[in-house]
């Protein structure tokens, strides 16, 4: 079809390309069949077997979410079932988002405190996972795979201890930890 | 095997309601004619308004609507999607099919607005004159040959049928203006938009039916010009008799002896109800139509006019092109092929017809919403070229080879 034409360069230096006006294009006809066949392929495919359908059937199926997927918060636990936290202050320090509230409390062990209450305002987080980050025991994950819950009350969105702890699973990281800590969850 | 029983059983179902209806009323009308208080029974008026409202009630109104749904899910089934499947009645899906009736209960719900300053009569008006053309026009339709309703369980010829008492023939009005009937109608609906637009005091919506106006004016003319072939070949204008003078061998059938017609009837009136690819007097997504002003029921009026048009070209293209409620090799007493004969009962003849009738119609929807799903539209440039100076001169040069050839063989074939 291109060699049948002679290219014309212009004194500008742009080459005019012929599109001769054919009877295959005037009529339109040769194109819309082929239109035709594409859509009436698609729609004998997708009748008798249904395989070409991307739609995913919201919910009721899920697509898989990455590994890495941030959902909502979880607590980790110690292998006595207590929290993993020490009211270290670095969540809400890192937390962009300010939505992290740490209120700190002795525990019997001078080494170490742990959190009387540990609040966390779901509507407020940006779920960015610099809490996650920043914890050195391992002890807030975001790992859950859940959505933030819609609620009708701006304070059921607030997660307290017992909420998080409730998702929650000891961990086998140890402090200062090692490996791909994002695997390693003891069974109990 | 879906797809088959999804075209299948609605038109089995309309073929085997219309026979069984004509005959009860063939044999309860005379009935009731022959005492004194009962003579209006036999009034041919009456008869064609049963007829009219039957016809509408029971395929034209359910196919509409259905083409709603199925305009959706041939659609999603096009593009990869899965489509409506959501709307439930008592927990029954369906393939979505509750869908249609969710619409309408919308429809009928939303506020029914007028703009203030638009003029409420013609405002009114427009939507309803858009719809009943429409309506009208399916009086012409032959949905199946005539029936005998005494002798519905014998096998019968032509001549017997002919010579019937109380024959009812499956078509409302039986004109010998037949098609002109119908242009004269449909070119009424001219009018539902243009007052539409007008009606709305809005410029957009006036513009619009100005496009509307023009562009179906413009197509009304190759869509008749495209017809006079058929006319030429089939010798009437009736269409039952075309129907009739197609016969049941495929070979003799309009679409065989008039291709180029079928393809430019089809085009000018794709173009006449106003879908994709001819959409632009709608546009639903970007150009603004005439009918942007209208809401609720009184927009629900002109979409369901739009689908009943779909319906209506669906009936035509397979009355003059595809042989109508012809069966291939099906014979008023049974099927004939070659040598070889198998007779049927007068009752399984016109099932099969009117089977094969509200098949074809049910086709020549889907083939509609094919086209719409896959062309893009065209810019009025485009359109107005094609109708003028491409489908205009190349009807008339089809009208002109039609009659050469219909003069030359009346002229040598006879022989």
């Amino acid at each position: 079809m291109e060699g049948g034409f002679k290219k014309r360069t212009s004194k500008a230096g742009v080459t005019v390309v012929p599109r001769p006006e054919t009877l295959a294009k005037a009529t339109w006809l040769p194109a819309l069949a082929k239109g035709l066949g594409v859509t009436m392929r698609h729609f004998f495919t997708n009748i008798a077997t249904g395989k070409d359908i991307a739609t995913i059937q919201y919910p009721e199926e899920k697509a898989p979410y990455p590994h890495r997927f941030r959902g909502l918060h979880r607590l980790m636990l110690r292998d006595d079932g207590s929290v993993r936290c020490v009211a270290c202050m670095c969540c809400p320090t890192a937390c962009p988002a300010h939505c992290i509230t740490i209120v700190a409390e002795e525990t019997g062990n001078p080494n170490e405190k742990r959190p009387a209450i540990f609040e966390i305002d779901e509507l407020r987080c940006v779920v960015c996972g610099l809490c996650v980050e920043a914890c050195p025991c391992d002890a807030i994950r975001m790992d859950t795979g859940v959505h933030a819950v819609p609620t009708e009350k701006r304070f059921e969105a607030v997660l307290g201890k017992a909420d998080l702890m409730s998702s929650g699973a000891p961990s086998i990281a140890t402090q200062g930890g090692t490996g791909d800590w994002r695997d390693t969850e003891k069974t109990p | 095997m879906g797809i088959v029983l999804l075209f299948l059983i609605p038109a089995l179902a309309f073929g085997g309601m219309a026979v069984a209806l004509v005959g009860i009323l063939g044999n309860a009308i005379p009935w009731i004619a022959q005492h004194s208080w009962g003579t209006w029974a036999a009034d041919p008026w009456f008869q064609a308004l049963i007829k009219l409202a039957l016809l509408i009630l029971l395929v034209v109104m359910p196919i509409a609507s259905l083409l709603t749904w199925m305009e959706r899910k041939q659609s999603a089934m096009m593009q990869d999607r899965i489509g409506p499947n959501r709307a439930g009645i008592l927990g029954w899906r369906g393939w979505g099919i509750p869908h249609f009736v969710a619409d309408a209960v919308k429809m009928i719900f939303k506020e029914d607005f007028v703009p203030a300053k638009a003029n409420r009569f013609l405002f009114t008006l427009a939507p309803l004159m858009a719809i009943i053309p429409v309506f009208v026009t399916f009086a012409i339709v032959p949905f199946g040959s005539t029936a005998c309703p005494s002798q519905m369980l014998h096998v019968v010829t032509d001549a017997q049928v002919a010579a019937c008492r109380g024959a009812v023939p499956l078509q409302t009005a039986r004109l010998d203006v037949g098609l002109i009937f119908y242009f004269a109608v449909a070119s009424l609906a001219v009018y539902g938009t243009t007052l539409a637009g007008w009606a709305s005091y809005n410029k957009w919506s006036l513009l619009g039916g100005l496009r509307a106006s023009s562009q179906m004016m413009s197509y009304e003319v190759t869509m008749g010009l495209a017809i006079l072939g058929a006319f030429l070949v089939f010798g009437t204008l009736e269409p039952n008799a075309m129907v009739l003078a197609q016969g049941p061998n495929p070979i003799d059938w309009g679409i065989v002896k008039k291709p180029l017609g079928a393809i430019l009837f089809f085009t000018a009136a794709m173009a006449e109800t106003k879908r994709t690819p001819f959409d632009l007097p709608e546009g639903e997504n970007e150009v603004i139509g005439y009918f942007v002003e209208y809401s609720g029921m009184r927009f629900g009026i002109f979409f369901l006019a739009e689908f009943i048009e779909v319906v209506f070209l669906s009936a035509i293209m397979a009355t003059v092109f595809f042989g109508g409620w012809q069966v291939p090799f099906l014979y008023t007493d049974g099927f004939h092929l070659g040598t070889h004969a198998w007779q049927l009962p007068h009752i399984v003849v016109l099932i099969l017809q009117t089977t094969a009738w509200g098949l074809k119609v049910i086709m020549f929807c889907w083939f509609q919403l094919l086209v719409r799903w896959t062309m893009p539209r065209f810019r009025p440039d485009q359109l107005m070229n094609l109708g003028w100076k491409r489908l205009l001169p190349v009807s008339l040069a089809n009208i002109l080879v039609t009659a050469f050839v219909v003069l030359a063989i009346q002229a040598w074939g006879a022989h």
